[in-house]
């Protein structure tokens, strides 16, 4: 008896001091950003250029990332969440993969795919198509890595939905796209927001495959993520824990709305 | 039977069972009956056009939807056959008022002729309190009225019906029933009804068709099944006796040597190979030692009682076995133990000689 007692004791005392050693370790930094200048201070250098140009520069590609994510994502992910084909679940493994890839390989393949001297690169410059360098290179990094968050949480949300409504669909007169649009859509709202706004916080933190891919110039490429690593490199402190914070911030915020949308699925 | 109107043949691999099955159905309510696994479900999917059969042709009103001969498959959406799901299938996402507007044509007429028909459809069907409910917020009756509200709205030209009553607790079952009932009289559509109880639908349909292991083994009349089930297991299946035997005649009566031992005499007249039918209803239970020796009897220990809406239903483990229907007011009733030794009696006038399977 005493010795059950105390070994249940010595786990608890374990497990207490493994909570507590993992939150100092994820949380100290985080809260470390806010703390080491004041709150006010870093509210004012979001007004300096640089911040304010990354700022815009990270709305707009990361926006059009998501829209373009969405986009195509959305039917591609019904198709895999509903279709049974042959190399079905290579695609899906091909389209996770960027997951697990190290970003800055990311960046090479781009690089060597649409870059100047790359695959389609040639014959996109024929048209006078140059990627390299562009806003729109800084958007294709963003969406290649952000894209599985999306896709994985469609695939798995339209694979949930009972076929009998699908059937029951097509068998009062609606079509395949009207069955898509008014009940696989509807229905799947909830996680295909969640997935949204998963892949918009990844995009919004990409940083490897956009520095290769898309470089850091300020005003057209340098994303906050960029212009942190830029202000750390000139040793400009403040501006970047003044960025840094702005992230943590909107990540959280990301993480609890995601969390909400995945609890509130019930219908009532 | 009336000119049919809804003409369906079918040939499909389903796991182990091989689906081959021809129906016709006129402006009519067929029940197609059988235990579970037996491919009545993909019987509808296949005329609704969720399932593809390896082979068939499905006609309705002279309209082919599917005729894999001439390469003619029409997607749902343009077949006009009306499903209703087992558990409705309700959209859970809409009210009740949008899900029966979900398959009127936005074309046909305006937004306000939409409306209307809506209204009427609520109206008639008696869900207009719960127009702007959600699915998961009504009973199980409730949504199945629905669901068949939804289907009818559309206008099919065939209405089918999975399991519509075997997911309701048996109150709301016998209300369902009664309402399903009014309804598809009103409706006058070649009407499939699904069921695996035979009990369910007995009242609902014109005739029967008994399902078996992907073949359609029996149609005919509930009365007509009942009467003279072509096979042990549509007996079995419609709750009836059937013993089979050998007859010969013996003065003006049959007496028949069954299979599995015993005796039995009927005023049916008949020679060589025969299927007895007795009715349950028609078999008294009663002490051994007393049993008239004009009437058939069957004795053994009862090995289970249970009660059936008015009656109780007693198996008695006679060889063959028998099972006998008595009044729940009988006084009988107080002997009905499992365990006690019975004579289960009927007339010989009662005893039914069919062709066997």
């Amino acid at each position: 008896m005493r010795h059950g007692r105390l070994l249940r004791l010595t786990a608890a005392a374990i497990t207490g001091i493994a909570a507590a050693v993992l939150l100092t370790f994820v949380g100290l930094p985080l809260l470390a950003i806010f703390l080491r200048v004041p709150l006010s201070t870093l509210v004012a250098q979001l007004h300096s250029p640089v911040a304010r140009d990354a700022l815009l520069i990270s709305l707009k590609t990361s926006l059009t990332a998501l829209a373009f994510i969405v986009v195509v994502g959305t039917p591609v992910a019904h198709l895999l969440g509903t279709k049974k084909f042959p190399g079905r679940s290579v695609l899906v493994t091909l389209f996770e993969l960027p997951l697990v890839l190290p970003p800055v390989v990311a960046g090479i393949g781009l690089f060597v795919a649409f870059g100047r001297f790359g695959l389609l690169g040639a014959s996109l410059q024929r048209f006078g198509i140059r990627l390299p360098f562009t806003w729109v290179a800084v958007v294709m990094a963003q969406a290649f890595v952000a894209m599985p968050f999306y896709v994985r949480q469609a695939v798995a949300a339209f694979a949930s939905i009972d076929p009998q409504l699908v059937g029951a669909s097509r068998t009062l007169g609606a079509g395949p796209s009207k069955t898509f649009l008014r009940v696989a859509v509807p229905l799947a709202r909830q996680s295909l927001s969640a997935g949204a706004a998963l892949a918009w916080a990844r995009a919004l933190g990409e940083f490897g495959a956009t520095a290769l891919f898309a470089g850091s110039l300020q005003g057209i490429t340098q994303t906050l993520p960029l212009a942190i690593y830029s202000a750390f490199d000139s040793a400009d402190l403040t501006a970047c824990l003044a960025m840094s914070a702005l992230l943590v911030a909107v990540s959280f915020g990301v993480l609890i709305t995601v969390k909400i949308l995945l609890r509130s699925r019930a219908w009532v | 039977m009336t000119d049919p109107h809804l003409d369906v043949e079918l040939h499909h691999r389903l796991g182990r069972i091989d689906l081959d099955v021809r129906l016709a159905v006129g402006r009519e309510t067929l029940a197609l009956i059988g235990p579970s696994g037996v491919g009545k479900s993909s019987v509808l999917r296949a005329i609704a056009g969720l399932l593809k059969p390896k082979r068939g042709r499905i006609v309705c009103d002279g309209r082919p939807l599917l005729d894999t001969q001439r390469r003619v498959d029409l997607p749902p959406e343009e077949r006009r056959v009306g499903l209703v799901f087992q558990d409705g299938a309700l959209f859970p996402h809409l009210s009740v008022a949008q899900n029966i507007a979900y398959g009127l044509r936005p074309r046909s007429g305006g937004r306000r002729e939409r409306r209307a028909r809506v209204a009427e459809i609520l109206e008639r069907f008696a869900i207009a309190p719960l127009a702007d409910s959600r699915p998961t917020r009504i009973s199980g009756g409730e949504r199945q009225r629905v669901a068949i509200a939804r289907a009818v709205a559309t206008s099919p030209d065939v209405l089918l019906l999975d399991e519509p009553l075997s997911a309701l607790d048996t109150v709301t079952k016998s209300h369902v029933a009664a309402e399903l009932s009014r309804i598809l009289t009103g409706l006058r559509l070649p009407t499939i009804l699904v069921s695996h109880d035979f009990g369910d639908v007995a009242g609902l349909a014109e005739r029967v068709a008994v399902m078996d292991a992907g073949r359609i083994v029996q149609t005919g009349t509930t009365a007509e099944l009942l009467r003279a089930p072509a096979s042990a297991f549509v007996a079995a299946f419609v709750g009836t006796n059937y013993f089979l035997g050998e007859a010969r005649r013996a003065a003006d009566t049959t007496v028949i040597d069954l299979d599995e031992g015993g005796r039995v005499v009927s005023d049916d007249a008949a020679v060589g190979r025969v299927a007895v039918v007795v009715q349950p209803w028609h078999v008294a239970i009663g002490d051994p030692a007393v049993a008239s020796p004009d009437a058939n009897a069957l004795i053994g220990p009862i090995t289970s009682v249970a009660p059936r809406g008015g009656t109780l239903r007693v198996a008695v483990a006679s060889t063959p076995a028998i099972t006998v229907d008595v009044a729940a007011d009988a006084p009988v009733v107080a002997g009905l133990t499992v365990g006690a030794v019975v004579a289960a009696t009927w007339p010989p006038a009662l005893t039914r000689l069919v062709p066997p399977a």
